[in-house]
């Protein structure tokens, strides 16, 4: 059998307009060497025998339109990915808004909530969560069901243990969920202060002001140009002396906002500095 | 290869030493760049790039996100993401899926690679005990580049070198001891 991809340049462009100009969804400025990847396993995936057909599928049936958008997304996550991450949010950035009388969290491109879960786990111990809330919000509603759910695989658990120690919990992490056949069920007390939405980087408005973003693994999938646009809507959403988290190879530098922001050490998190009136 | 415009070399369980050995023999006026894809546990970065930049004249650096790829450097593919190629020669990188188990996976960044640089690619892949990267060396192939391989008699775990001669139509099959003086000549 051939190695050739199925699907060329030009025919990803085809398929990116049809998305546009059909459902209003905005992909011109997704990397296109991860769309033209993830269009082609979603090809071969659901046996598609010609673009022709794909392209028809894809504009004329709206279910399918869900599946195409949840396929060459990137919903990939963990809980307590990259440990050191959390545990500057526990030792450093969290503490510091404690002071506040509420704390309210973006997680943007939050995929099925593992990292929601874990914020909460942190929030919880820090005594904070009673008067936190979790903005959860992502492009695609099928993860956000996924993330209300609050289920993660047990066969995870081992992994999101270690990570959660490294990341300094002290608990034992098997006390945040109970065990349903192959699924580990979150608390619920957990989620209480978790608002799940839908909310388009590409093209939805700033909805609030937090004290804390996260926005880690999306901006990886964007061009250079689209980067600094929701950049700017997280500065646009973000307080005075709020904190903005990227994942581990995102950044700032380059883009216009980042004259107002000073990285704290080590990890990719970004407090934003006052706005001295001139 | 004459012109080659980019060198990417994949390996798993034993490659290091390789790259440890021919490293110091690469001229440093290659003019292409060098992608090193390796299997790894995460979160070692730093260490790996710095262990690499002290066998070497050449620039030696992690590869970033949006970054423009130059010639006579040395990227390193970051543990934990997929590394991609994107048609303006610059790199993006991919949380999706493991591949063979692997991410980074030779494979995803083989086949990416093969789709931009065409027959102006070049790919190595050399010891390891799984199959990633056979795949991608044979759409290399397909693409009109050109693909070596380790010697598996002079690799530590030979399996990963084997399957590319079983299935890939390899060009090269190199000793260690020639690898360098194979990479200077793609110029
Ligand atoms: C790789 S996941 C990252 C999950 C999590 N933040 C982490 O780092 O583990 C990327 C997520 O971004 C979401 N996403 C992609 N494009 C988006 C957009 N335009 N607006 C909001 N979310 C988007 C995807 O649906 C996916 O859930």
């Amino acid at each position: 059998m051939s190695n050739l991809p199925s699907i060329d340049d030009e025919q990803v462009e085809t398929l990116i307009d049809d998305v546009l100009d059909q459902y209003g969804y905005d992909f011109t400025g997704y990397s296109r060497a991860s769309l033209k990847r993830r269009l082609n396993r979603l090809y071969s995936l659901d046996k598609q025998v010609s673009f022709a057909e794909f392209r028809y599928k894809i504009g004329s049936d709206s279910v399918y339109f869900k599946r195409f958008v949840e396929q060459i997304t990137v919903n990939v996550t963990e809980m307590f990915r990259d440990p050191n991450f959390y545990k500057t949010l526990r030792d450093n950035v969290l503490p510091t808004l404690a002071t506040y009388p509420f704390i309210r969290i973006w997680l943007a491109g939050c995929s099925t909530g593992e990292e929601a879960y874990s914020m909460a786990i942190v929030l919880k111990e820090l005594n904070l969560l009673h008067k936190s809330l979790i903005y959860a919000t992502d492009i695609n509603p099928t993860v956000l069901e996924k993330a209300a759910q609050g289920m993660f695989p047990l066969s995870q658990m081992k992994q999101y243990s270690e990570n959660y120690i490294a990341s300094g919990g002290k608990a034992d992490f098997s006390s945040y969920y109970s065990a349903n056949y192959s699924l580990a069920k979150f608390d619920v007390d957990l989620k209480e202060k978790m608002i799940f939405s839908t909310h388009n980087l590409v093209s939805d408005h700033s909805f609030n002001e937090f004290q804390l973003i996260l926005c880690r693994n999306v901006l990886i999938y964007f061009d250079r140009d689209l980067q600094f646009k929701v950049l700017q809507l997280f500065d646009n959403s973000l307080d005075n002396l709020g904190f903005l988290a990227l994942g581990t190879k995102e950044t700032t530098d380059f883009s216009p906002i980042s004259k107002r922001y000073k990285r704290l050490e080590m990890e990719k998190i970004w407090r934003k500095t006052v706005n001295e009136k001139l | 290869m004459k012109n080659c415009e980019a060198l990417i070399i994949g390996g798993s369980a034993g490659s290091l030493d390789v790259l440890i050995k021919v490293l110091p023999s690469i001229d440093i006026d290659i003019t292409f760049p060098i992608i090193i894809v390796l299997h790894r546990k995460k979160g070692t970065d730093s260490l790996l790039s710095d262990l690499l930049s002290t066998k070497t004249k050449l620039t030696v650096k992690e590869a970033e996100e949006k970054e423009n790829i130059l010639p006579k450097t040395i990227y390193i593919v970051p543990s934990d993401y997929h590394l991609l190629f994107e048609k303006d020669f610059t790199f993006s990188l991919d949380y999706s899926e493991k591949v063979n188990y692997s991410r980074p996976s030779i494979d995803v960044t083989f086949q990416s690679a093969a789709e931009v640089y065409k027959d102006k690619l070049v790919c190595l892949l050399l010891s390891g005990s799984n199959a990633d990267g056979v795949n991608g060396l044979i759409m290399v192939k397909e693409f009109g580049g050109e693909v070596a391989v380790q010697n598996p008699k002079t690799a530590q775990v030979d399996y990963m070198p084997n399957q590319a001669i079983l299935r890939a139509n390899v060009d090269e099959i190199l000793d260690v001891e020639l690898m360098a003086d194979y990479i200077n000549k793609l110029n």
